[in-house]
């Protein structure tokens, strides 16, 4: 049957609410309304008001009181409408909901999934398409997993629930809409596990969330020109998997990271990094990113001109020293 | 107590939720009893409870010298003193019962301590060693939060999830008039409000946050006030005297315990030394300011009300003084010792299991160790 990406990460809180009654599901408009994205659907009247519920618009408060409830054995999946509604929240996720394991000597711990859709390309104004990952990425004591297909929306959502750390889950709008042939309940490949989405030997993208299926369009297009492209979806940015980056493109000796967030600083600038001082040996052209640029998100109408598209991937992959040139 | 009758909806009348016109107070500056008409229908608390008081103020004063004492000696990294707090700090304690829960900031350490925290692991946090030196799940208090107000949502949330779980579990949070600005704050009183949580609020009002006198802080008739717009039922005590605190915190715990929602108490203080050991005061107030406090000392009015009612006798007063001393010389001795810190333990809380580049990162280390 055809499931959106919605629909998986709607079963995915329904089956574990349905499995553990610690696990609550709160935020604003999450209940009647089922969420902005409908991705709570029916998880009030299925579960009552006391298992997804509505509270006050003020993120901070809503993962403060989250991180409460977990110190009383709650299991809580809040959400974040927007990305850059997420920000109110930032004191409370960084100085407290990633610190607050460590700081307890493993005393305290903080079950929590944090679900904050984020990304652009579905034309929405100011303040709502923001690529906030990297904010996480760069806290110590976070977990950050975004999907990139339906399978792996219901599977990496259960494993955040189940975590006994707390999970920054990042949700690509644009992808919510995204359908796939799937039966849930799914499990998919486990927390810092990148997954192959094509095989290649000529060079290796590697992408996550949003930028998958670009750079699995953009692979297809240089196929047609010759270019054997291999492409890695990351799926968990905390932690990373390293070895099966560097196994990859160690064997294709050509790598570009793909990524809608400004570049400078960014989760993708940490892989690439990393890329060259694993592979350094392999590679036989620098690693290039295709990124977003460095200004705020574009109103919707402009906001094409900065999304990595499959254009802009076929113009790096041009520029990887091959031997002969390249035409895509 | 008669504020707490009546359901939920009545509780948030305006004229159930608004505080004392001024400070809720049993006992004058000097020691003598208050005029009944200041003790805003509160009781008084029982002479053993206030006997306790005392004692403990003793022994956190005592506590609080040795601490400065110990910044000196190189020995705390920073000490926040609560001298001049002591009623607040050891009331809000007394009022809790073990299985509730208390959020305390870096200024509470002398209330960590009243709660029954080893005195070597309260000052952790201080001292350097880790960031919360106590098991905050055996001792039922909180790390003491550096940020301020942030703590508050946890204690909403820690309330609430209680009462969701049939416990009657009350959390108390420790907040400054520096922490009223911050927004965490709001949404925590808006949090316990409208899910009903069993939190009391103690904001300690010691008229400065650092330099930053109350009166750049807030132009609201008291911070008290700023329960009421949330629904919060909200108090003000005079929190120089301890049989106030003990009155009002007794009776916020209890309506907060029979389910009647959040309290704020605003108990009005003052910071007799300097922020911490690395503050200057002087460059931001009078040292008149300060002797005008000092002669409203909570520890000396409790004592000379205790001995006014021929309730506390010389034996009495050294035997407590002596147990504080006792304390004091054992805190010494014990932080005189150099601290275990192990590095390599640094990479063990930050996940349940080490990621793979934290096991790099671990060997990294203790290999530059040798």
């Amino acid at each position: 049957m055809a499931v959106s990406m919605v629909q998986a990460l709607n079963a995915a809180m329904r089956d574990a609410m349905a499995a553990d009654e610690s696990v609550l599901v709160f935020g604003e408009d999450v209940g009647a309304l089922g969420g902005v994205f409908r991705v709570t659907d029916g998880l009030t009247r299925d579960f009552g008001e006391d298992r997804c519920f509505d509270t006050p618009l003020a993120e901070s408060g809503i993962v403060g009181f989250a991180l409460g409830m977990a110190m009383e054995g709650f299991r809580p999946v809040v959400e974040m409408q927007f990305d850059a509604f997420a920000y109110p929240a930032f004191e409370q996720i960084a100085s407290h909901v990633a610190k607050m394991r460590n700081r307890t000597r493993g005393s305290v711990t903080v079950p929590m999934v944090i679900r904050i859709p984020y990304g652009g390309g579905i034309g929405g104004v100011e303040h709502h398409s923001d690529s906030s990952e990297s904010h996480y990425t760069h806290i110590p004591g976070l977990k950050v997993v975004t999907p990139a297909t339906v399978a792996d929306a219901y599977s990496l959502l259960r494993e955040a629930i189940d975590d006994p750390d707390p999970v920054v889950f990042m949700e690509p709008k644009k992808l919510y809409w995204s359908k796939a042939e799937v039966t849930l309940p799914v499990r998919t490949e486990r927390f810092g596990q990148a997954a192959l989405r094509r095989q290649g030997t000529d060079l290796t993208l590697l992408a996550y969330g949003p930028t998958v299926p670009v750079a699995l369009e953009a692979a297809e297009a240089a196929g047609e020109a010759g270019l054997d492209v291999e492409v890695l979806d990351l799926r968990s940015l905390v932690p990373l998997d390293d070895e099966t980056i560097a196994a990859s493109v160690r064997r294709t000796g050509r790598c570009v990271v793909v990524a809608e967030a400004t570049s400078y600083a960014g989760a993708a600038a940490e892989i690439a990094a990393r890329v060259q001082q694993e592979c350094f040996y392999s590679l036989d052209a620098p690693v290039l990113r295709v990124t977003g640029a460095g200004i705020p998100y574009p109103p919707p109408i402009l906001e094409d001109h900065y999304l990595p598209g499959v254009d802009r991937i076929l113009d790096a992959i041009a520029q990887l020293e091959w031997d002969e040139p390249v035409r895509l | 107590m008669i504020k707490s009758s009546g359901d939920l909806e009545t509780m948030r009348q305006p004229i159930h939720l608004l505080p004392s016109p001024s400070p809720v107070r049993f006992v004058d500056p000097e020691g003598r009893p208050a005029p009944l008409e200041e003790h805003g229908d509160y009781e008084a608390p029982p002479l053993a409870l206030a006997k306790q008081a005392y004692r403990q103020m003793v022994l956190g004063r005592r506590f609080d010298e040795e601490a400065t004492a110990l910044t000196r000696q190189g020995r705390l990294a920073v000490y926040p003193s609560s001298r001049g707090q002591e009623a607040c700090q050891v009331g809000g304690v007394l009022a809790l019962r073990p299985e509730d829960w208390l959020f305390p900031t870096y200024r509470d350490t002398m209330a960590v301590i009243t709660r029954g925290v080893d005195a070597v692991q309260a000052l952790g946090l201080l001292r350097g060693d880790w960031h919360c030196g106590y098991d905050p799940m055996t001792t039922r208090v909180a790390p003491q939060c550096t940020p301020l107000a942030t703590h508050a949502p946890h204690a909403a949330g820690l309330a609430y999830g209680a009462r969701r779980r049939g416990k009657d579990t009350v959390a108390m949070v420790f907040i400054g008039d520096g922490g009223t600005s911050e927004g965490d704050f709001h949404e925590a009183l808006n949090f316990a409000a409208v899910f009903a949580a069993p939190v009391v609020f103690v904001v300690q009002n010691n008229r400065y946050a650092i330099s930053v006198p109350l009166a750049r802080q807030s132009a609201a008739p008291a911070l008290a006030y700023k329960g009421v717009g949330y629904g919060v039922r909200s108090e003000q005590v005079d929190g120089n005297d301890a049989i106030a605190v003990l009155a009002v915190l007794a009776d916020a715990v209890a309506h907060a315990r029979s389910g009647h929602g959040p309290v704020l108490v605003e108990a009005h203080t003052y910071r007799i030394e300097a922020h911490t050991n690395a503050d200057d005061a002087g460059r931001y107030r009078d040292a008149s300011e300060v002797d005008a406090w000092l002669r409203r000392d909570p520890v000396a009015r409790l004592e000379a009300y205790l001995r006014g009612a021929d309730s506390l006798t010389d034996a009495e007063i050294d035997d407590a003084r002596r147990e504080a001393e006792d304390f004091a010389v054992r805190t010494r001795e014990r932080m005189a010792a150099e601290p275990v810190c192990e590095p390599s333990e640094l990479f063990e809380h930050v996940f349940a299991s080490p990621t793979r580049q934290l096991h790099t990162e671990r060997d990294r280390l203790l290999g530059e160790r040798g």
